[in-house]
């Protein structure tokens, strides 16, 4: 297997997104697969930054903890991440500013980046274009593999950064020659950026969200392209203006979705509760990070799974949706907007920081997601609004027909939107609700949809379960100790035929998940599937491959 | 067409004496000489809070969006986005707009959102029995102030000014003529466009002689209505006081681009095609 992890690090302010980013560039233009794991506190400058770049042949979207290269612009970078080094590893650092003396057992290349930005008449952030030049050259790599790279990644003073990444790239020898690989270049996208791209396939037309990390990209990228996508893209006084502002766009006829993490989804909570009584389409993007309240708001967790389930005063369908990497997150981006507009229902997109802001190398096509039309209302009699049908979805009309007076109501209602309070009313319309749910059910569960994944080896006596971006590294661990690895990608309605499908007559199920509690596990147990088992890890980050291997091995072994 | 056309036949359960009769009649009024002047009836939407007031899209028959307590503009706000040809009138509580929802009040205002605010003033809480809100009197008794409420009140039309609205008016459900053609002005503006609606309450704070006796009509004023110095100065003529006179009509009403305008640049959102994401991706590689 040709494979290769460069760990980046620095202090807020040093460049080590941008680093990152022209490494993976430069990755993909050898031919390979790259993960890119973001690991930065909640401050604008100063603190640790750190970012590792693994680059595959096969697809991946985990990271171990032990990496090949290690680039440091700080003296922190050795301290904090000198043990993560492989034997017969290296480490690229900057000898003006960082000692390396107290590491044995891995080539130490020191080269005096500052002096080299200093003698350029560049600021000192130009490091991380130096650094980069050096990591090149002992890989063996061509200088002009290096110079697209950089064309690719930067805007600004082009020439310059080419330049000095040159004199980075001329001050050392080659050391560990990297295969190029024979595969073509892919897009390297966050799981945000797949998120804004599938919604828009799936005909979304207007974003609305208040800034909240790790959710905040969809709205900058959305709102970066807002003319070149055909949308408009929002940002309110707060989340609640948010989620009924969607509400009033969805009511209007387009299609539109929310983003946020768990502080503004509860917010709209309300609003949620409202857009199942009224049969609002509307997508919400909730973006875990660890709770409860402000928590850790630039690290990751999954524990906002129930949640998303239960928030929301009363009863009344939801879809929720968790994706594990950036195709799935494209994929089911654009599923869940089509499915909030076939069913009239809020959908939850159910994702997390370790997907939204990690970068993958994406093999989707973007007309895997098409706009799947709504049911629209045939202009038959009198309009009503909640007409009863019999899988409880009505035709739709939105205000400015001519022939439709459109009443949406956060009441009890009849038919036509008007409110009502005598006892036959509330059945009929409370139970024309669920029918949708047995719909949808029908739809997802008992049809041809993809709600469940399985992968690894089909016959596995152990089944490991796994659910949002923590799939990702339990598909690797799955592969390499031989077991079976089972993914819900819906988890409202749960998926619990195909789940019990898929894990066959396993004798041994371990629920590996990043929460403190075993959400899924829990569901799993409520479902009548016994878990024998549950790895979690509730320290702000993912699992790495390393060290749920050994978790894994310790039980099974 | 009739001002009967627009009535749904649903039973009508304010109070008898209650302001929203007057008000009903002034916006039904309204719209049926504004579709007499060219505007579609299908193109108007009405969005309401969570209160008395909110009953009265059920009363009428055109297209309504019942929204949560205090969330009417917001929504207002995206129904204008989504299709920039309908006329949107947001129908508020005092409780709804300056209290619950005063946020989304201040910033409709703010961003100039081309919808119109009819503020159902009776200051106080009717539906869920008599409770203070934030335009009742200081010391006023209500049911969760029993002792008199310690708070003075927030002067509504002082608050839109200040917040940026372009078109602010106070009518009185007393006199519907004048309400009516705040209604249709306010409708017509473009840009958000606020009427305060002084009311009774004739159940829990009957608020009707006091208004009868005190409301002038500032065209009796010579008023510049762009003068925004000189609504201010009138804005402040009343704030709940006993005894005082109370400015009604138009206090400020200018021209600015609209929310909408500015950020749909002549894009309507329902035509847009869907756009091909494969520049993007190339970007990324």
């Amino acid at each position: 297997m040709a494979e290769l992890s460069v760990l980046i690090g620095g202090k807020a302010g040093d460049g080590v997104k941008l680093g990152s980013n022209i490494i993976a560039r430069l990755f993909n233009r050898l031919g390979y697969n790259v993960f890119v794991y973001e690991d930065y506190p909640s401050l604008v400058r100063g603190g640790h930054n750190f970012a590792v770049v693994r680059a595959s042949d096969k697809h991946v979207s985990a990271n171990s903890s032990v990496v090949d290269v290690l680039i440091a612009l700080n003296q922190e970078t050795v301290e904090k991440h000198a043990q993560n080094i492989k034997d017969e590893g290296l480490v690229i650092f900057d000898s003006d500013v960082v000692k390396t003396d107290m590491i044995s057992g891995v080539g130490r290349i020191g080269v005096p980046l500052s002096k080299i930005a200093r003698d350029n008449g560049l600021p000192l952030i130009v490091r991380n274009i130096i650094s980069f030049g050096v990591l090149a050259k002992l890989l063996g790599v061509d200088f002009s593999v290096v110079e697209d790279s950089i064309r690719a990644a930067v805007s600004k003073k082009v020439e310059e950064n080419i330049n000095v990444a040159r004199i980075g790239f001329d001050t050392i020898e080659t050391k560990k020659k990297i295969p190029k690989l024979d595969n073509a270049l892919k897009p390297l996208i966050t799981g945000n950026e797949a998120v804004a791209l599938g919604a828009v396939k799936a005909g979304l037309k207007a974003y609305v969200a208040y800034p909240m990390t790790p959710a905040s990209s969809i709205l900058h990228v959305l709102a970066k392209f807002q003319d070149d996508f055909g949308i408009a893209a929002i940002h309110p006084e707060n989340e609640i203006a948010v989620a009924t502002m969607a509400e009033g766009l969805s009511f209007a006829g387009v299609r539109s979705m929310v983003g946020t993490s768990g502080g503004g989804f509860a917010l709209m909570s309300e609003s949620l509760s409202f857009a199942g009584m009224a049969e609002l389409p509307v997508v919400f993007v909730l973006s875990q990070r660890p709770g409860p309240a402000t928590g850790v708001p630039t690290y990751t967790a999954q524990a906002d799974l129930f949640f998303s389930l239960f928030t929301g005063q009363g009863e009344f369908p939801r879809i929720v949706l968790a994706p594990g990497d950036a195709d799935q997150a494209f994929f089911l981006s654009g599923f869940a907007l089509n499915l909030a507009w076939k069913f009239q229902v809020p959908v939850i997109l159910l994702i997390d920081k370790h997907l939204s802001e990690s970068t993958f190398s994406a093999s989707f096509d973007e007309n895997e997601v098409k706009v799947a039309e709504a049911v629209l209302w045939d202009k038959q009699g009198e309009f009503k609004r909640y007409s009863f049908s019999d899988d409880g979805v009505s035709p739709i009309a939105f205000p400015g027909d001519a022939e439709a007076v459109v009443k949406a109501s956060s009441y009890e209602h009849d038919e036509s939107g008007i409110t009502v309070e005598n006892p036959k009313a509330i059945v009929e319309m409370v139970s024309k609700r669920l029918k949708k749910r047995d719909s949808i059910v029908s739809f997802v569960d008992d049809g041809e949809v993809e709600t469940v994944r399985t992968f690894g080896k089909a016959d596995s006596d152990v089944v490991l379960v796994a659910w949002g971006s923590t799939v990702g590294v339990v598909k690797e661990v799955g592969e390499l100790l031989g077991l079976k690895v089972v993914q819900p990608l819906f988890l409202e309605p749960f998926p619990l035929r195909k789940i019990k499908q898929a894990i066959g007559d396993a004798k041994r199920i371990i629920c590996v998940e990043v929460n403190a509690t075993g959400q899924l596990a829990s569901l799993l147990q409520n479902n009548g599937i016994k878990v024998n088992n549950v790895l979690l890890k509730f320290d702000g980050r993912p699992f790495f491959i390393d060290e749920l291997k050994s978790k894994v091995e310790g039980l099974v072994r | 067409m009739n001002i009967n056309d627009l009535n749904t036949g649903v039973e009508n359960t304010w109070c008898p004496g209650c302001g929203n009769f007057g008000l009903l009649t002034a916006f039904k009024q309204a719209v049926v000489e504004l579709v007499d002047e060219g505007f579609k009836l299908k193109d108007f939407v009405m969005v309401s809070g969570i209160g008395c007031h909110a009953k009265i899209v059920d009363y009428v028959k055109l297209n309504s969006f019942y929204s949560l307590h205090g969330r009417t503009l917001s929504p207002a706000t995206g129904i204008k986005l989504a299709n920039p040809d309908l006329k949107v009138v947001a129908f508020a509580g005092d409780g709804d707009a300056l209290g619950e929802g005063i946020a989304h009040t201040i910033f409709a205002a703010k961003r100039n959102s081309d919808i119109t605010l009819v503020l159902h003033d009776n200051r106080i809480y009717g539906l869920t029995t008599g409770q203070f809100t934030p335009t009742s009197p200081k010391g006023f008794k209500g049911r969760s102030t029993p002792q008199g409420s310690v708070e003075e009140p927030l002067n509504a039309v002082e608050l839109m000014l200040a917040s940026g609205a372009t078109f602010v008016a106070r009518g009185f459900t007393g006199n519907i003529l004048q309400l009516k053609e705040l209604f249709k002005q306010a409708i017509k503006h473009n840009g958000f466009s606020f009427v305060d609606v002084l009311q009774p309450c004739f159940t829990f704070y009957n608020t009707l002689a006091v208004y009868q006796k005190d409301c002038y009509d500032l065209l009796d004023k010579n008023h510049d209505v762009t003068d925004f110095d000189d609504a201010m100065r009138f804005a402040r003529e009343w704030n709940y006081e006993d005894g005082k006179k109370i400015p009604t009509g138009i206090f400020y009403d200018v021209e600015k681009p609209s929310f909408e305008e500015q950020e749909l640049k002549g894009k309507n959102l329902k035509d847009e095609k869907v756009a091909s994401v494969s520049d993007f991706l190339k970007s990324r590689m």
